[in-house]
């Protein structure tokens, strides 16, 4: 796979979401992943991009949301960036637990976690940058985290 | 494609029919205002019916939680019929898939209520 890169600046909205995750599907398709895998990747988009368009940059028509997508020899890397105030990881809680499994909200980080090799979440002044990693012949299972 | 939604009645039971994509808007705000009218309405007893559901995001995951907890609260009892592979997983991983009481045919659906 040839290295490319290619980045979107878009709006804070609900098409901007839908659009990320059109995107995704496309070049994760022309990469070559599997049916799976391109599902897994354009929810784990999606996922990151609602995170950004609400969370961050709560629809702000004055804030934007940068997708870009990298292709390299063993990897896809998707970066989303927000204008946000910047996510705070501790005061996120795990879904998992008996006492949150009833929460209608909250799962949108765990998703991707679950979906892609490697989920890098960086908090900062000027909002959050989120990376995340789709090896090209790596394994889904339990999506690596690394934070700051 | 965007969702649709169409309910019947099966021996006093509500049968929901959804179609397309639950998600973070349109999708999620339909399928909680068919479920919250049902209720209203007095029909308790609510079978989700998602065959035609090709895709769901951790939005519409939330929307059927609050549909569950909804239901139960107000009385009623709210079953998952019919679950592709694609929602089936995503049940699993969220372990939400033994919290919902999922049914594979519509006829055991409708009995099973009380």
């Amino acid at each position: 796979m040839a290295e490319q890169r290619v980045s979107y600046t878009l709006d804070s909205t609900l098409e901007t979401v839908d659009s990320a995750e059109e995107k995704a599907t496309n070049i994760a398709t022309e990469l070559g992943f599997g049916e799976d895998e391109v599902m897994q990747i354009s929810m784990a988009v999606r996922e990151g991009t609602v995170n950004a368009v609400l969370h961050g940059n709560a629809y702000d028509p004055h804030k934007k949301v940068t997708l870009a997508f990298e292709r390299k020899s063993e990897e896809l890397v998707i970066t989303i960036r927000d204008q946000g105030k910047g996510l705070d990881l501790s005061k996120i809680p795990n879904p998992l637990a008996p006492e949150n499994l009833l929460k209608t909200s909250g799962r949108g980080i765990f998703l991707m976690r679950s979906f892609m090799d490697v989920v890098e979440i960086r908090p900062s002044k000027t909002g959050t940058e989120l990376k995340l990693i789709k090896h090209v012949h790596g394994t889904s299972a339990g999506g690596k985290e690394a934070s700051q | 494609m965007s969702m649709k939604i169409s309910s019947r009645q099966v021996d006093g039971v509500t049968i929901v029919d959804c179609s397309g994509r639950i998600t973070l808007g349109e999708g999620s705000v339909m399928l909680r205002d068919s479920v919250r009218e049902l209720l209203a309405k007095g029909q308790k007893k609510i079978v989700l019916n998602l065959a035609d559901v090709n895709y769901i995001d951790s939005s519409g995951i939330g929307e059927l939680v609050s549909a569950f907890t909804t239901a139960k609260n107000q009385g009623g009892e709210l079953k998952l019929l019919n679950l592709t592979k694609k929602v089936h997983d995503l049940l699993q991983i969220t372990k939400l898939y033994t919290v919902f009481d999922v049914k594979e045919d519509e006829t055991a659906a409708v009995k099973a209520f009380k």
